[in-house]
């Protein structure tokens, strides 16, 4: 069971207060979009084995959205941030690249 | 015979004697004793059958890696199957069965799989699901079904309560063997939170059965100064009878402690759930000993050799007068000094290794004991126990040298580290070709969320072998002082995976694997020839491995088996995955308390206590009650249904809508958010308005359904269905907060704020104008308009919406007033002929209008267009949620199933979920369908069978006649019409 702090409150909290959303950072496409873009933005993931950015929302706490860059092969977490970002942000990216060498 | 021995049993204590039954039959034991032990001690050497072939089986192990001597313990509401024996405590009074024998545990039928095992190998389950096909349903599975099987399954509901408990610490150390004692005291020295749990009722786990010696002391001894020691340190918590079940991800871990499964008396838990949050978790769980393949292994009285000297030196019992010793290590040697020490006899040690020259197996010899070199066992003579064992050469063919008379046969195939809590969280493993083993690798640990390995293996578990090299092993992991061992020397392990090395086939028939699922080599060699040659498929193949003891004994013997039969090694066949828990955890201790009314909350609407005093019959909605029907003394709840329905229609009907999703939108920017929600505009809506809306998900399927009013200028409140109510909450919230987070919106989810009353009927202006306070007139409040004031002193919200098509009006008051309110409608409603209804009430009267119902019409893959709403999608807004989806191609296509009505010829009710069918068949052979019934009902308006249905191309089939399914009867013909029933134009709502 994960343990994932969340930016709203704080708190370091349990994955049985939390509920998954999915990968983080898809761009919408709507109705002007091709058949493609439609596709990758409603089913195509990249289920990565490794370094994973995804939705978190505290359901049993502030009720907020916030997303986590980890790791789902070593089950590491490199951080969370709050969900208002369209990328991840820097400080997380160094992070990573710090602990993966990449 | 097995006897009691006069003396010894470190664990039992003979002056409290406790008496039990097994099959009906008394017996005695003592404290401290388990099942099997004391099974052992009134000379019931035969606990079991096994699963496959029926075979007699006794105990092979002495702890939890026991296959064979499985028995149900308990009976009524504490009665429970597949205990293990070897680690069941004795109580006084315990009632313990055997299982998977008919008639008898003595005479068993089922031993007929066993002379016929020949046709029963490995696979011949899959095999009987093709040849020839109809045997499979008709004769092989009722077969199967009776001949197979485990304990029988508790007729009554589980009496004991459970219990869960969360601790945190910094360091976990798993078991309290000598490693984990040692462990734990230097976290505990360092100053660290620390908990140490031990599976047993005893801590010191082998060696003080063993016979070690640290600092001088003998084992117990210093086990007891050190448990003493912990026992006095504040930051320390001990627990004995928990086992370590599971490791999960970041220092998770489930301990599961016994608290009354030793005990006659039963108060309070019977076990308790520790979910612990440890920053680091010491595994120091041990090792257990593997069998020898060798023909015949699983006969009574053939046992692992540290099991029988847990039997003699622990429980001062015997398996027999003569046993023969094998062994590919010098660990058996201690079994033999511990049965001399007991008086027992030791007739000869078959050892496959040659010229060893080691300090033990010199003491052995010493003592006048035979040790034959490059021995090992050609096959054991016996059938309900051991009578002797032909003794061979390792090296050949199983060529018998010699017979050996005896009652026991002792057997060490070497250790195999208890690696499970290391391997539950992604721990790799390397495998050690000179210890023969698979070890931890220490630079591939499962990790934490920084990344680092937060679980160590010490001790045996980590492959050391002798007292010494578990003790510098667990001092080189976690510091500190390492108590003063002797070390001795022990001579190297031969690998022998079959016995003897050039057995025929006959020979490899009797080798068992898996003693509980019947695996032989013979199967696995089986499965390799024929293709099934990754561990993961031979392990599901010959089912080795899948038994309730999850491979403990048999899954190295039979990779190696495995390995050997593909010519290629052992590391490159690696194991199966480890999965917790390490043991069988009865479902009740996963559940603790949440079971019965504490499964899940039940949400009461403030009128639940009337319904529940006027004989609601009630419907789970979700988390909700909703009252079904009020039948009546002596109504049916179909006739209480049909007198709702009319008593509404004709006069005055009142239900309780408080369960309906009231949601909250508020903000600048509220419109332009409802207009992205819901497929149609909201943003035009006047206040003082309602509107019916349909919100779908980015597929474009319809999810939910609702009235919107609108407020003031930026407030909307959205009404959604009674079990999407918390879903749409988060539904808008992950918008706002994830994709538009600078629109200016809030939202708030208030359907518990306020009870709501629909007062539905031609008599309904009527009870409201009788209430007064509050212009309730269709001039001042028209169809689909609201408005706030006083209602008989309420203060109120009086919403003009129909769910019925008849006169009706929503009334939305604080929670707390909910009730006052129902009962002064009631009271003002008699004169006008008052009743409650339920939701079937609901459910019928909405299909005579044709509206359509989510869940029932919708089922994740509808689009609103199916159903004939086009109406409420907009055709000027550029975006909505569902646009985009509702747009592709596949949902174009004229011949989707699309909602029509449908009536059948002779009035009755169709099924349903019964399927139009249609010409031919499919590429699967199967009839081909064009529709089905998504609503159906007996319509007492109409006095008939209405249904609701998707048909191909239906709208456009208007009058057609279709066949729908009838489970096991007929088909039913039934005509395609317009999905209102009931008052086309709306005169009865809109008065």
């Amino acid at each position: 069971m994960l343990l994932l702090t969340c930016p709203n409150c704080g708190l370091a909290v349990e994955e049985t207060e939390l509920a998954p959303g999915g990968e983080a950072h898809l761009k919408r496409f709507g109705p002007d979009s091709t058949a493609e873009q439609f596709e990758e933005y409603m089913f195509l993931r990249d289920n990565a084995k490794g370094v994973h950015f995804e939705r978190w929302r505290h359901a049993y706490g502030c009720g907020k959205w916030f997303l986590a860059a980890r790791n789902t092969a070593t089950l590491e977490v490199y951080g969370t941030y709050p969900a208002r970002t369209t990328e991840p942000p820097q400080h997380i990216r160094d992070e990573i690249a710090r602990r993966t060498g990449a | 015979m097995s006897r009691r021995l006069r003396t010894g049993g470190r664990r039992i204590d003979r002056s409290r004697p406790v008496s039990f039954t097994f099959d009906g039959r008394e017996m005695r034991g003592f404290a401290g004793d388990t099942v099997a032990s004391a099974l052992l001690a009134n000379g019931q050497l035969l606990m079991g059958r096994s699963f496959k072939y029926h075979r007699p089986r006794s105990v092979v192990g002495s702890g939890p890696e026991e296959p064979n001597a499985l028995v149900s313990i308990g009976e009524g509401a504490r009665f429970e199957p597949n205990q293990r024996a070897t680690v069941q405590p004795l109580w006084e009074g315990l009632v313990a069965r055997s299982q998977n024998a008919w008639p008898s545990l003595d005479f068993d039928i089922g031993r007929v799989n066993d002379y016929g095992s020949k046709f029963l190998p490995a696979g011949f389950y899959y095999k009987t699901f093709i040849h020839p096909r109809p045997f499979w349903k008709h004769v092989f599975e009722p077969l199967i079904r009776r001949a197979t099987g485990l304990g029988a399954a508790p007729t009554e509901a589980d009496r004991d309560t459970y219990a869960h408990r969360y601790a945190y610490c910094d360091t976990l150390v798993v078991g309290g063997g000598i490693a984990g004692l040692v462990a734990a005291r230097a976290a505990a020295a360092a100053g660290e939170r620390v908990m140490l749990v031990e599976r047993q009722e005893l801590w010191g786990g082998r060696a003080p059965t063993d016979g070690a010696t640290l600092d001088g002391q003998p084992a117990a001894e210093w086990v007891r100064d050190s448990v003493q020691a912990l026992g006095a340190m504040e930051n320390v918590t001990m627990l004995l009878r928990c086992e370590g079940s599971g490791v999960y991800d970041h220092g998770y871990v489930l301990c599961t402690e016994s608290l009354t499964d030793h005990l006659a008396g039963k108060s309070g838990p019977r076990q308790r759930l520790w979910r612990v949050r440890a920053g680091r978790v010491v595994a120091a769980t041990g090792a257990i000993e593997r069998p020898l393949s060798f023909a015949g292994n699983d006969v009574p009285g053939v046992l692992l050799a540290s099991a029988l000297r847990d039997y003699v030196v622990d429980y001062g019992v015997s398996l027999g007068e003569r046993t023969v010793i094998v062994t590919n290590n010098d660990d058996a040697y201690r079994t033999a000094k511990a049965l001399l020490a007991a008086g027992l006899r030791v007739p000869a040690i078959l050892d496959v290794r040659e010229g060893m020259n080691s300090p033990l197996v010199n003491e052995v010899k010493g003592m006048g004991v035979r040790v034959h070199a490059g021995r090992g066992i050609a096959r054991v003579h016996g059938d309900g126990r051991v009578t002797g064992v032909s003794v061979c050469a390792q090296s050949g063919d199983g060529t018998v040298l010699q017979e050996i008379r005896c009652d026991c046969v002792a057997m060490s195939g070497g250790w195999s580290p208890v690696v499970h809590l290391w391997s539950h969280c992604g721990g790799k493993l390397w495998w050690d070709e000179a210890r023969a083993m698979f070890r931890p690798d220490a630079d591939n640990p499962p990790t934490g969320a920084d990344g680092k390995g937060f679980v160590s293996v010490i001790g045996a578990a980590s492959g050391a072998l002798s007292t010494a090299e578990v003790l510098t092993d667990v001092a080189d992991t976690l510091g500190g002082p390492a108590p003063e061992v002797e070390d001795i020397a022990e001579g190297p392990i031969r690998q022998v995976w079959t016995m003897p090395e050039g057995a025929p086939h006959k020979l490899r028939a009797k080798m068992w694997l898996d003693y509980q699922n019947d695996v032989k080599v013979s199967d696995i060699r089986l499965a390799a020839q024929e293709g099934f040659e990754s561990v993961e498929h031979a392990k599901r193949y010959t089912t080795l491995g899948m038994a309730t003891d999850q491979g403990k004994l048999s899954n190295i013997n039979g990779l190696a088996v495995l390995a050997d039969r593909l010519d290629t090694t052992i590391p490159q066949v690696g194991t199966t995955t480890f999965r917790p828990p390490y043991t069988p955890v009865t479902i009740g201790t996963l559940a603790g308390e949440a079971r019965g009314v504490a499964f899940q909350p039940l949400r009461r609407t403030p009128v639940h206590d009337w319904h529940e005093n006027h004989g609601a019959h009630w419907e789970p909605v979700g988390q909700w009650r909703r009252p079904y029907c009020y039948p009546r003394p002596g109504e049916s709840h179909a006739d209480a249904v049909i007198r709702e329905v009319r008593n509404t229609r004709e006069r005055l009907g009142l239900l309780d809508a408080s369960t309906l999703g009231k949601i909250l939108v508020r903000g600048p920017d509220a419109g332009r958010f409802l207009d992205m929600l819901y497929t149609n505009m909201m943003s035009t809506l006047k206040p003082g308005r309602c509107r019916y809306g349909l919100m779908c998900d980015e597929n474009g399927f319809l999810m939910d359904d609702g009235v919107v009013a609108r407020i003031d200028d930026q407030t909307f409140l959205c009404h959604t269905t009674t079990g999407g109510a918390e879903r749409i909450h988060v539904w808008m919230e992950d918008w706002l907060q994830c994709e538009w987070w600078d629109w200016k919106v809030h939202t708030l989810n208030l359907t518990e704020q306020f009870a709501q009353i629909a007062v539905v009927g031609p008599k309904a202006r009527a009870v409201l104008e009788k209430l007064g306070g509050m212009d309730v007139s269709a001039e001042t409040l028209p169809f689909m308009a609201w408005t706030d004031g006083t209602l008989g002193g309420f203060e109120a919200r009086v919403f003009r919406i129909s769910f019925s098509g008849e006169l009706s009006y929503e009334i939305a008051v604080p929670a707390g007033q909910g009730r006052a309110l129902w009962d002064a409608l009631m009271e003002a409603g008699v004169e006008f002929g008052a009743m409650p209804y339920g939701t079937e009430a609901l459910h019928v009267m909405r299909a005579e209008k044709g509206f359509i119902m989510i869940g029932d019409e919708t089922d994740g893959t509808i689009i609103p267009q199916d159903l004939g709403l086009d109406w409420a999608i907009s055709k000027k807004k550029e975006d909505f949620l569902g646009k985009r989806g509702q747009g592709r191609d596949a949902f174009r296509k004229p011949d989707r199933w699309k909602l029509v009505g449908l009536e059948t010829i002779d009035g009755s009710i169709l099924e349903d979920g019964a399927y139009a069918i249609a010409d031919g068949t499919n590429e699967n052979g199967q009839r081909r369908t064009e529709g089905r019934v998504t609503s159906t009902y007996y319509s007492p308006t109409l006095d008939r069978g209405i249904a609701m249905g998707l048909v191909a191309r239906g709208p456009d089939r208007m009058g057609e006649t279709l066949r729908f399914t009838q489970i096991g009867g007929e088909p039913v013909a039934a005509r395609i019409v317009d999905p209102v029933f009931f008052d086309r134009d709306g005169e009865k709502q809109n008065v």
